[in-house]
């Protein structure tokens, strides 16, 4: 055991500071630092700068972009990223998709795909929920049937899914579709790539409350889909998909966004903190408790083997998710009555922080629901872990 | 002790969800509500007018109904029931109570009899940018003296201030302590905008503005606190509705949601949860009721400590049950057309209207000393 970063490493993160420090627009970062909803040449201006410097898809196969980086390193970046305001790489992109076509795609859909995928010049969505398929996302409908004719050989693909977040940017849409419906309901899906300006594809907005759109309801109408975006082999997509849902748990813990979020929380805070020890304690007990996260993540990504995901994960996932719960409450309270005032525009007397302080409260109770809830994490600790 | 109302508040109960609970019972004409200005129905405002609820906590003489807290409290409940948009709150209970605690004979008769028609909307100009619930005002400053002051300095955020036909202000005295004015919204600087739960607030900005003291005039502090429990107590209430109602859709999903081919209250851990919201449910409508008896006919002081110890109970309860309810719900819980996170939004919105749980938390921290146990009989 020993506690220092190497050398190596400490100059590693030197050289992360520095790029992400230098080289990505402030007023992006800003827009990060004060919760502000980035557009998407926001975010897609971030990525492309990340990905030239070899930052957007450090984690793949070195062949397509990698950089062959320790956990270690990974875990440096991710921290350092957050710590920057760097808005993160598309997550659709570098961490489920990308992998999963690395790892499972052809060597056509490798060639056509991973580059603009990297360099986020596809915008990837995510298509795996349905209005019935939650939790159980096994028992997803959106059906692909198989056509093989004098056009060619194809899928056609009917049905609903639906949280599609950030799918009205979407160029493309990884779905998971029921390919067969009479085996076990696990072993009858496949993971289909879709052009979302294929005719038949309408994606309609859903209004969350904090008053955004950032998700959406994704319909297929007789969406004519070619058979070579089919990823891997038929009727084994679920396998692809826990592959995928592995890669993002890893990660998920958003430490070093939340530890950005509780230091500018005690700023805005400013006197009230010496004034009231009870603030004084809340903030001691979630920066003891992301202490504790970050130790584990650290403990974690250094024990992880080969890439696989670490069964703690959950850990981190669940904890991680109610530490970034548990600030964003603390900033309403900091913000006092302001902290109804959301609709407060430009000639407001009131700050920026304290306006948003409730939507971003709102809005993150879905960090406890999408990416497989906590309760579902409870029950893999409770499952692979305790053996219960 | 009585927990329980008479025939008379029962009746009460079933006029104001009849109308209330009515109209809001579809959840679409809410949404549809809010999302114009004034952010309220009118029409509705006016119904509760003639219903004499508006006039409730005001004496006859007042143009009021002469009824109390209790009755105040059971509007409350049902209006959180479907988180009405009505600004009962802050323009009957908050700015109402002001003027009757306050007002000269001619500013009682004048202004309240109007709002307890339903021709007029009243709101209290109190939070200042920075300030934190606290009695006083200091941003806001007032000049002059007799029947003629002048008021300088902005409020924000206002409940209702876009759309109040009166104001209420307080301001700092030019001798110290703190003073109530009436002011006429026309001669300020307003801009209104939602709130997060649907309500409305605005900035109000005072350059000059021409203000007559409420009532004697001088240092009202203490009648703002008040003011300020009262208000407490009967948004407890409120929120005691929204998280009754929050509750049960929240079993009812669970009932009939299937996810795995079972329904969701197959999974004994959800249960449980929905049961420890049900506690706190229950242990909050205790608290709360006792604070709104306290407020019939307690001391200022008994009243300050009673509104503490309810918005502390109330506080805790609404986070617990507003974020187990979208919890327990899933993805649809964060939807604005589904009712149940509009529940949390607004149970947000109660708790830091007149200070959350923390803030109370601490008020009583400090008098912690002054008693070795708590009784509510006392
Ligand atoms: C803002 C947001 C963005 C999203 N983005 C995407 C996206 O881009 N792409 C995508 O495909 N999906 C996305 N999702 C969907 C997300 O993955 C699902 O919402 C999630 O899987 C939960 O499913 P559900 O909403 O149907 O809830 P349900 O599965 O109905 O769950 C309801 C409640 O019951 C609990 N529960 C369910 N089953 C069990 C059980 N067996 N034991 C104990 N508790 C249980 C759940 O934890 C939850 O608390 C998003 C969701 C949200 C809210």
């Amino acid at each position: 055991m020993h506690l220092k970063l190497s050398p190596e490493d400490a100059a590693f993160r030197e050289e992360l500071r520095t790029y992400f420090t230098t080289e990505i627009p402030q007023e992006i970062r800003d827009a990060v630092a004060q919760r502000r909803e980035l557009t998407k040449e926001q975010i897609v201006t971030a990525h492309k700068i990340l990905n030239k410097g070899g930052y957007a898809v450090p984690h793949w196969p070195t062949e397509w972009g990698g950089r062959g980086w320790t956990d270690l390193q990974r875990h440096i970046w991710h921290e350092e990223l957050q710590r920057a305001n760097v808005p993160l790489p598309l997550v659709f992109n570098s961490s489920m998709v990308g992998p999963v076509i690395a790892a499972f795609g052809s060597q056509e859909q490798k060639e056509k795909f991973l580059p603009a995928t990297a360099n986020l010049d596809i915008w990837w969505s995510q298509g795996f929920s349905e209005p019935d398929a939650g939790s159980d996302l096994a028992s997803l409908r959106t059906t692909a049937e198989y056509v093989e004719d004098e056009s060619g050989a194809r899928f056609v693909v009917n049905g609903q899914k639906t949280w599609t977040t950030l799918g009205q940017y979407g160029d493309w849409i990884f779905c998971l579709v029921r390919t067969d419906p009479d085996v076990k309901k696990q072993a009858g899906i496949s993971f289909l790539l879709i052009d979302m300006t294929t005719p038949g594809v309408t994606v309609r907005p859903i209004e969350l409350i904090d008053g955004g759109h950032e998700v959406n309801e994704v319909w297929f109408e007789d969406v004519q889909v070619p058979a070579e975006n089919l990823v891997g082999e038929l009727n084994r997509g679920w396998d692809y998909a826990k592959f995928l849902l592995g890669n993002e748990r890893v990660g998920v813990a958003p430490v070093g966004a939340t530890k950005r979020v509780l230091a500018s929380a005690k700023e805005w805070a400013g006197d009230l903190v010496a004034e009231d020890p009870f603030l004084a304690a809340r903030f001691v007990e979630l920066e003891n408790e992301l202490l504790a996260l970050e130790l584990t993540a650290l403990r974690v990504s250094a024990n992880s083997a080969d890439g696989k995901p670490h069964p703690a994960s959950s850990v981190l996932k669940l904890k991680g998710t109610e530490l970034q719960q548990a600030v964003s409450e603390l900033v309403v309270d900091i913000a006092g009555p302001g902290a109804i005032a959301s609709g407060a525009g430009e000639g407001s007397d009131l700050e920026h922080w304290q306006a948003r302080s409730t939507p971003a409260y709102l809005n993150l109770r879905k960090a406890s629901i999408y990416g497989g809830s906590n309760e579902v994490q409870r029950q893999i600790i409770a499952r692979t872990i305790l053996g219960l | 002790m009585d927990f329980t109302y008479d025939d008379e508040q029962q009746a009460l109960r079933d006029a104001v969800r009849g109308l209330i609970g009515k109209k809001y019972s579809d959840f679409e004409t809410r949404r549809q509500t809010v999302a114009a200005d004034p952010g309220f129905d009118e029409t509705t405002w006016s119904r509760l007018a003639e219903l004499g609820a508006l006039g409730l906590p005001f004496s006859e003489d007042d143009g009021g109904a002469g009824a109390g807290p209790i009755e105040v409290a059971i509007v409350a409940q049902e209006l959180g029931r479907v988180i009405a948009p009505e600004p009962y709150l802050t323009s009957v209970v908050l700015a109402g109570g002001l003027v009757a605690d306050a007002g000269s004979d001619t500013q009682r008769a004048e202004i309240l009899g109007a709002l307890s028609a339903g021709e007029s909307i009243l709101a209290f100009a109190h939070d200042e940018p920075g300030s934190r619930w606290a009695p006083t005002a200091s941003k806001v400053t007032a000049s002059g003296s007799g029947d003629a002051w002048t008021l300088t300095g902005v409020k924000e955020p206002v409940l209702a201030g876009a759309r109040a036909d009166t104001l209420i202000v307080s301001a700092a005295l030019p001798e110290g302590g703190t003073g109530l004015f009436v002011v006429d919204p026309a001669n300020t600087d307003r801009t209104g905008y939602p709130t997060n739960d649907g309500g409305r607030a605005a900035r109000i900005g005072f350059n000059g503005t021409a203000a007559v003291p409420l009532g004697v005039g001088g240092d009202a502090t203490s009648v703002i606190a008040t003011g300020l429990d009262r208000a407490r107590i009967i948004a407890a209430n409120q929120a005691v509705g929204a998280m009754e109602v929050s509750l049960h859709a929240t079993a009812s999903y669970l009932t009939s949601r299937k996810q795995f081919g079972v329904t969701l209250n197959t999974f004994q851990a959800l249960n449980f949860r929905a049961a420890d919201m049900y506690i706190s449910l229950e242990l909050t409508r205790s608290i709360v009721d006792w604070a709104t008896m306290v407020l019939v006919e307690g001391t200022s002081e008994e009243i300050a400590d009673a509104a503490s110890r309810a918005a502390l109970q109330t506080s805790r309860a609404s986070r617990h049950i507003g974020q187990e309810a979208i919890q327990l719900h899933g993805g649809i819980g964060m939807t604005a057309e589904y009712s149940i996170g509009s529940y949390t939004s607004h149970l947000t919105a109660l708790d830091h209207l007149f200070g959350d749980g923390n803030h109370h938390l601490r008020v009583l921290a400090g008098k912690v000393g002054d008693h070795a146990d708590v009784d509510p009989l006392g």
